[in-house]
């Protein structure tokens, strides 16, 4: 368990005569506590791959500070760093057994004989390497995609390093797999108690694991926050982008003053009408009122429409797609100008395809971002739903 | 299968076959003459399967060629220390060719690939006259020597493979603890066996027939190699004798066609640097 400390870190890729340098990490500041699961998130080539290799020590870094445990390291090989790290396409040693495999950091570091074999076994235990076939002795050509991430996880098991770094472990593995892992690394975060780095582009896994997760873009952090935090308060259009699927529904409009309120109106091709104006509370109203007259995007959540009767204030879409998922269903449509998408609890078929249908918004989670730097500019509180659970009862006394 | 891949196998096949015996033909005839009388070997039309087969010719040619054994033993052992030589250096330039990152690593391995290009008849008197400088001349230094400054084709073949190995591998061992010698003694060897024999292979057979090398550098007959030894039979004042020719060339030659045909799956996987996967 360590505390870990990035400190104005940034990354420049050399250029070719081609091609200029390139910004891959843009002075990353974070703190990690000890013992947190941190997830970095964000689109392929965003860094955040590049943030993990140079906490790794595999990246040089062109400047800032890493701190590992109170420890500069900046100028430390990988082998002091402590850390163990779980590589995306697991990167075992093809030539060696399940076990020395396990064994070889531990053979390097000079343990005796005695403790490295109690180790392989200890995590060949918690990681069923045993059960229902001894994996053992095989070599990883004989192992399934599951298997050899299990023996990935526990050759950065058996060394207890301070950290553990995961680099998109689960991407190669099947969707029914992948969540059985996730579930896997999460026990073993809650077992160990140890200070975990993770790196995907998925954002279920973020969602799903992470303390906090960092939502990172074009080399910048564009926010840190709880999973909750990302969900009910993105800091800009990117982070609300990102997080939640399907994707947030972004509408294109301006701030009207209209009959003494302030309503929102989509902004249409030429020569059409505005079909949607929706007229704001008060409350909200009086938070965005320096921007009447100005150009702004409205954000809603898909699941934050709901289907209603035709309402002066309701948008009217068209539906393109209908995705039955079960125990709701995803409509795919749009308006005259957006796309939009709504994710209702009910099971509907592809006879919805074609036709129009109404949607109402909840007024109390209607997110406003500004056109040009993406920032979320309302302000708005979005009241959380939390499941209505009895409080659990208290021990009757003298028990 | 429909009628025009089935009619497309079978010209490939036929096209291949005639051409698999246009290749063993030169091969058969060796063969055939090295069991045939003198007489029989020039004559027209030519006979093609010696009958009763001159089994004696064999042990006059390799009397005829001299020591035989001594000739052997020295190709041998010029072999081995060839193929040590360069799979060993090779192994090690490739390395810093292909998973190192250093200044100038790719214009120096293009200059390293140019003398891919230059024919051995134009170093030849270079060469000589630096051997002779270093007192090598009528030694074996020269003929095995160079291998262990690793050649420019073996070093692209290792190269290449070393390159297709995965990245990740490397920065595990690193995370592991190893040095980069222990990276590339431990993980990446291991891995390269196909290509490494690959290049033993070549090694071994370019070795086993040179004949020019020999030829330059050595001065005595109990250096010779078999390569070399083969030419007293054709030097003889009375003709070539072509039956005895032919008998020792097939014993030259089969050590390393056997050697081919034990080893030829991992050779042509070697070729085809599929390593991994």
């Amino acid at each position: 368990m360590a505390k870990v400390i990035l400190e104005e870190l940034s990354k420049v890729f050399p250029g070719t005569k081609e091609q200029g340098s390139k910004v891959a990490v843009d002075q990353v500041s974070l703190e990690i506590a000890s013992g947190e699961f941190v997830v970095l998130v964000g689109s392929s080539g965003c860094g955040k791959t590049t943030v993990l290799r140079m906490i790794a020590g595999l990246e040089e870094i062109s400047s800032g500070v890493i701190r590992i445990g109170g420890r500069r390291v900046n100028d430390l090989p990988p082998k002091d760093r402590d850390i163990a790290m779980v590589f995306q396409n697991y990167a075992l040693y093809p030539h060696m057994t399940v076990s020395r495999n396990m064994s070889f950091g531990l053979e390097m570091r000079g343990f005796p004989k005695e403790e490295i074999r109690r180790r392989v076994e200890g995590a060949a235990q918690t990681l069923g390497l045993l059960q229902p076939d001894n994996l053992l002795p095989r070599k990883p050509k004989a192992l399934s995609g599951g298997q050899r991430q299990r023996v990935a996880l526990g050759r950065a098991l058996v060394r207890e390093p301070q950290v553990f770094l995961f680099d998109e472990p689960l991407s190669n593995l099947d969707a029914r797999m992948r969540v059985e892992m996730r579930a896997e690394i999460s026990r073993l975060h809650h077992q160990l108690g140890s200070t975990m780095i993770y790196v995907t582009h998925d954002q279920t896994e973020a969602m799903t694991m992470a303390d906090r997760i960092v939502v990172m873009s074009e080399g910048r952090v564009q926010q840190i926050g709880t999973p909750e935090d990302l969900y009910y308060q993105p800091a800009n259009r990117f982070v609300a982008g990102f997080i939640g699927s399907p994707t947030m529904n972004f509408f294109h409009g301006v701030l009207l003053k209209t009959q003494g309120a302030l309503a929102f109106a989509e902004t249409c091709p030429a020569g059409k009408t505005p079909v949607w104006t929706l007229r704001l509370n008060p409350e909200l109203a009086a938070r965005l009122a320096d921007r009447t007259g100005q150009p702004i995007v409205l954000g809603i959540r898909p699941e934050h429409l709901t289907p209603d009767s035709p309402k002066p204030s309701s948008l009217e879409i068209e539906v393109d797609l209908v995705e039955p998922m079960g125990a709701e269903t995803f409509l795919y449509g749009h308006t005259a100008r957006h796309k939009c998408a709504c994710r209702v609890t009910a099971y509907e078929t592809k006879e919805l395809e074609g036709k129009k249908i109404h949607l109402s918004p909840d007024y109390e989670r209607l997110l406003f971002f500004d056109p040009d730097n993406g920032h979320e500019v309302s302000g708005t509180k979005i009241p959380r739903i939390k499941l209505p659970l009895p409080v659990p009862h208290r021990k009757p006394p003298g028990l | 299968m429909n009628k025009t891949s089935f009619l497309h196998l079978w010209v490939c096949r036929i096209l291949l076959a005639g051409l698999g015996l246009l290749f063993s033909l030169p091969f058969f005839w060796m063969i055939s003459t090295s069991l045939k009388p003198l007489r029989e070997t020039m004559k027209m039309p030519p006979v093609w399967l010696p009958i009763p087969p001159q089994w004696q010719n064999y042990p006059e040619a390799m009397a005829a060629m001299g020591p035989f054994w001594l000739y052997a033993a020295n190709s041998l052992s010029l072999a081995v220390l060839n193929v040590l030589g360069t799979v060993l250096s090779s192994a090690v330039v490739a390395y810093g060719f292909s998973r190192l990152e250093w200044r100038g690593r790719d214009g120096l391995f293009f200059v390293l690939l140019m003398t891919m290009m230059i024919p051995f008849p134009v170093v030849m008197v270079p060469l000589y006259g630096l051997f002779r400088e270093l007192g090598w001349i009528g030694t074996m230094k020269p003929l095995w020597a160079p291998a262990f400054f690793a050649g420019a084709f073996n070093v692209f073949l290792l190269r290449q493979f070393f390159l297709g190995l995965p990245r990740d591998l490397t920065d595990a061992a690193r995370i592991d603890g190893c040095s980069e010698f222990r990276i590339f003694w431990q993980i990446i060897l291991p891995l390269a066996r196909p290509a490494l024999l690959t290049v033993a292979l070549f090694q071994f057979m370019a070795t086993w027939n040179d004949f020019l090398g020999p030829l330059i550098f050595l001065a005595r007959e109990e250096q010779y190699t078999l390569a070399l030894g083969l030419q007293a039979l054709q030097s003889t004042i009375s003709g070539t004798p072509w039956h005895h020719l032919m008998a020792a060339s097939t014993l030259v030659v089969l050590p390393a066609i056997l050697l081919f045909f034990f080893t030829q799956k991992t050779f042509l996987r070697g070729i085809a640097t599929t390593g991994l996967k």
